[in-house]
Order: structure tokens, then sequence, then C-alpha cells
């Protein structure tokens, strides 16, 4: 009888989302397997957090340490590499997060444990692990296994699973103690700072006008304001074009930048990345316009324009005002 | 202050409808055009900053046949100082984790104060080399870097978390880093620049010159390998609207008035 752990991720007094979905589906395959599912959970007083974690887990080993309190690699490496090599577990979940970018591709070096990231789904072939991942952007999946047998690594995409709640299975919590030293550490956490608000809250649109990499460039970002105007929403835009500073970054939908919920999201020449989707699919209607018929936009899509979007959004916003005039 | 990048050729795939090849693993690669990773123009931007301001050198390092050359020259038209190119047959297949140990083997050869890849690759988009290299190196690292400052031998980094939140830490060097696009604004090189700089020697290294065995590298070596690849399932996808622009405008019109509120 083997285990899957799940390494519980949290920040500033909250467990993230995907700590429950890596239990969900680790709680399915550990079923399939007979084997445990548990739960590492690193922090300073945060019983709370592993009684929750223990409903839908074997065992979680609770580590209390006031460096716990913000996730810093080092410390996390510090106390993960001996708990993974005393407890060998089958598979080892982590998210593929700030967090778990930080840290599973060094605690898996460190340990010579193979890892394949960015997972959006795991499922068993017999005894081996069969992981699916996105290649380019999203346009092609590819399915990866393992080379070797024994303990391995994922980390996981936020979203990729459904949380669903089982029976309790009234877990045990095991606290161990804290393996840190005193030692300094090499990296440092200072402080946080937040993104600097805009003059204009993208959350509040019930229509968004959102440009992506297709606007090209800067000096078309007028055409699209304008058909934000003829349509009474606002501007917003894809990460690639915070990055080109086209537009401020207060303007970004997506996982970096801002969720939202608007009533109509017109997305113009946004291919879809899985960041941005994340932070629009909420949207009650999506329309989407995009030369390729492949972008992954369309599938989240309600409305599809296969086309130019130079040509398409100077013909809508004529139509629009000329249309809002009678 | 002695930097080194490294860096990958990439297709560029945003507009290109993706085939695959006869093997099932991997997509057709003819007719792709290939460009520096965009994560890596960032990282590399970010070297030529770093130097520009604290002096030193900048070395670029590949793995890659030798096509990657053209990355590699476009680098040093950027302004690098050298490249290096680590090519073997035996390297074919590499995954994350050995791709890290084929480049921490050639870096230790180096002086080096600070490593910087990109934070991903478009293509394989593993995120793992940079953080892994730090790892085998023994030094610290911080990924998905958003800013970068150094102040007698100390480093200031913020780190992009999620929804718009940033962390700001110190770290000793050297140290490696992962740089998030959107860091800086990438210089723009002309053919004239890559002209310049055609002559210019890039050094290859194998596995023999890095003092790894086949075994290690390459498939062999690795802890995962790519099965398959697939077209991934479309959803229900979008209904397409379709005719002249004008037709297509009296839709969305519509549309925009039943969901929108449009008044």
């Amino acid at each position: 009888m083997g285990e899957i752990l799940v390494l519980a991720e949290h920040r500033r007094g909250e467990i993230r989302d995907v700590t429950w979905e890596m239990l969900t589906r680790g709680r399915e395959l550990a079923k399939t397997l007979d084997a445990e599912i548990n739960v590492a959970l690193l922090g300073k007083d945060v019983d709370h957090f592993a009684e929750a974690l223990a409903r839908n887990s074997n065992k979680v080993f609770l580590i209390d340490d006031a460096r716990f309190e913000i996730f810093n690699s080092e410390n996390y490496q510090a106390a993960l590499a001996p708990l993974l090599t005393e407890r060998r577990p089958l598979l080892t979940l982590i998210s593929h997060s700030s967090m778990g970018m930080d840290l599973a591709p060094s605690l898996a070096a460190r340990l010579r444990m193979p890892l394949a990231t960015d997972c959006i789904g795991i499922d068993l072939e017999g005894t081996a692990w069969s992981v699916t991942r996105q290649l380019f952007g999203g346009k092609i999946n590819a399915t990866v296994s393992f080379s070797r047998q024994g303990p391995s690594m994922a980390t996981i995409r936020s979203g990729a699973f459904q949380i669903t709640e089982g029976d309790s299975l009234n877990g045990q919590i095991i606290p161990l103690p804290s393996p840190l030293s005193d030692g300094a550490l090499a990296k440092r956490f200072l402080e946080y700072v937040e993104a600097a608000l805009g003059d204009i809250d993208i959350t509040q649109a019930d229509i968004l006008v959102a440009v992506g990499r297709g606007i090209k460039g800067v000096e078309n970002i007028p055409m699209a304001k304008e058909l934000a105007d003829a349509v009474g929403g606002t501007l917003a835009c894809s990460r690639p074009v915070v990055d080109k500073r086209w537009l401020p970054k207060s303007c970004q939908v997506g996982t970096s930048g801002k969720t939202v919920r608007p009533k109509v999201y017109i997305a113009l020449g946004i291919s879809g990345a899985f960041q941005h989707m994340a932070g629009m699919k909420g949207a009650a209607t999506i329309i989407a316009v995009n030369k390729d018929p492949k972008a992954p936009i369309f599938n989240i899509a309600h409305y599809g324009i296969v086309g130019d979007l130079f040509k398409v959004v100077p013909v809508l916003k004529e139509k629009v005002e000329g249309l809002r005039q009678r | 202050m002695n930097i080194i990048v490294c860096i990958k050729r990439v297709p560029e795939t945003a507009e290109v409808d993706l085939l695959i090849d006869k093997t099932g693993k991997d997509v057709v690669k003819s007719g792709l055009v290939f460009d520096l990773n965009e994560w890596d123009s960032y990282a590399i931007e970010e070297a030529l900053l770093l130097k520009e301001k604290h002096g030193g050198r900048v070395t670029v390092l590949s793995m890659g046949g030798e096509e990657s050359n053209e990355s590699l020259r476009k680098c040093l038209a950027m302004g690098a100082e050298d490249a290096i190119r680590l090519s073997d047959p035996a390297f074919d297949g590499s995954d994350g984790y050995v791709t890290a140990r084929i480049l921490a083997e050639a870096i230790r050869k180096l002086p080096y104060d600070l490593i910087l890849t990109g934070t991903q690759a478009e293509d394989d988009g593993y995120g793992q080399v940079g953080v892994a290299i730090a790892e085998i190196l023994g030094i610290p690292h911080a990924s998905l870097v958003n800013k970068v400052e150094i102040v007698d031998r100390k480093m200031k980094v913020h780190r992009e978390l999620e929804a718009g939140l940033e962390e700001i830490l110190e770290l000793d060097l050297p140290a490696a880093l992962t740089i998030q696009t959107g860091i800086n604004e990438p210089r723009y090189v002309s053919i004239m620049g890559i002209r310049k700089v055609s002559k210019k020697e890039i050094t290859a290294l194998g596995a023999s010159d890095l003092a790894l065995k086949t075994e290690e590298v390459g498939l062999l070596g690795s802890d995962i390998r790519t099965e398959k690849i697939f077209l991934p399932a479309v959803g229900k996808g979008a209904e397409l609207l379709e005719g002249n622009p004008e037709e297509i405008a009296s839709k969305l019109f519509d549309i925009l008035k039943d969901k929108g509120g449009l008044a």
C-alpha cells in the first residue's frame, strides 16, 4: 500500500483552490491503486487548514514553523526533501503555480525524481502514470510517460480538475517536527506588492472589448477603443499587449491579471492561452474574432468570426453607431 | 559581472495550422518559421541591461543543432559577447532535467555571477530548466521574475504571483533567475546587425567536452518521454458568423443588443 501525496498550497490565510483540485484527482487515483491519499501542509498556525484537508485525505503531515507562513522554496525544499525520501510516495502532486514553478523543478532535481510539469490530466496505464500536457500554447496535446518506475512528481495546472466533495475520510493529522535549521537563507522574502490599480476597473464593465497579440501594434489600439466606446464597453487585453506596453497592466485579463465576468466579452485577435481563458471564461457571452480557425479561444466562445479583425472591427463600429442613432 | 543566458530556438506557431508528423510524437516542422523563444528574448535583453549598468560579459548558451546558431547570432547582434552551442547527437530527446544538466555542466566551465533563462519555452512549456540548473549548481534561484536590481552583490527581484500580486525577494549571488515576459522591451536587431556578427565564432561543445556519458543524456538519460501527440478535443465550439463584413456586423449588433443590453 503506497500513497499519493498532495502539497497543500496556501497564501495569506487561504488554501488555494488548486489544492482541492489536486486532492480530488489524487483521491480518485489512490482509490484505483488502493493507496492512501495524503497531504503535506507546511505553515504557521494552520490547524484549521489541517482539519479541512483531513476530511479529504487519509493523513495530513503538518509541519508548523513561522518560516512557512510565507512560501520560500528553500524552506519548503528543506522540509519536503526528507519527507519524500522517507515516505517515497508513488506520486507527489504540486500545483503548477508561482509556488510550484519555483519549487518542483529544484525539489525533483535534488531527489532525482522524474517530474512532469503543467499537467492537465493524469491517469494510470496499468501501474504506470500517463500524463497529459499541452504544447504550443494549447494547440497540441501530448501524452507523456515516466521512463522509470518508482516515486514520481507532477505539477498540476490550476483548473484542470473539477473539485468534487466525497465522503469525509476523517484523516489523521500527524504533526512533524520542523526540520529547518537556523542557517541563513540564500533567498529571502522581503514583501508583497500589489499591481497598481488603473483608472478604470475592467471587472465592473458589462461589455469588454479585449485585444490580444493580433492587434499587431500600439497604433491599432484606438481602433479597438473606438469599438469599445461605440458599444458602451470598456477596453481590456491579454498579456502580450501589456508585455509590449501597448496598454497598462490594469487592463489585463487572466491569471496574472484580473478575472472578469461581463455580460459580453469580445476577444479581438486573442488566441486563447489558458492563462487568459482562466480570467474570462465566466463571461455570459463570448464573441471571438481570430484569423486562425483552430485558435483555442473558439472552443469557449459562443460566437466566432474567423477573419481579419482589421476588416471586421471598423465595419462593426460604423454599424453600431448607425443603428444606435436610429 | 558575468552573465550567462540560456536560450532556445522555437517555431512560431501562433497563427499556424499545426500538423502531426509520421512518428506521432512531434509536429511537422517544415514550413514553420523559427525564432528565439519569446521568454528568452526578454532574458537576453535583461542580461544586456544589467551588463550596461554594472559592466561585465554576457555569454549565450543554447542546446541544439547547427540551426540554433541563428538564434545565438541574434543574441550576439543584440550585444552578447560570446555564444556557445551544446550539440551532440546523444542530446536528442533530452527532457527538462537532462537539458538543465547539460547546460549546468557547460556553465560550470565558465565564470558566472548570474544565470538567466526564460521562464518557459513556447513549444513544450515545461518551465523547468532554469530552476533545475540552479539546483544542480547549488545556487539560489527565483522564477517568474519581472524586475531585477543589483546593489553590492545583493540582488533584489520581483516575482510575479497570481492576480496582480508580486513578491520582492533578496538573493545572494551567484544566482539563477527565470525571466517573465514584459520585464523590459527587447531591442530590435536589424539584418545589418546580424550580418555584422555572421563571422563571429560560435563554440560547439559535445557530451565528451562536458564529461557527460551518453547514457546520462538524451532519451536514454531522460525521466520522461512523449508517447504521442494529438489535437485537443474541441469543445462545443463557437457558432460561426459568416458573410461579408456588413452581414457579420449586423449579426454582431443583434447579439450585443440581445446579450449585452445594448440600447
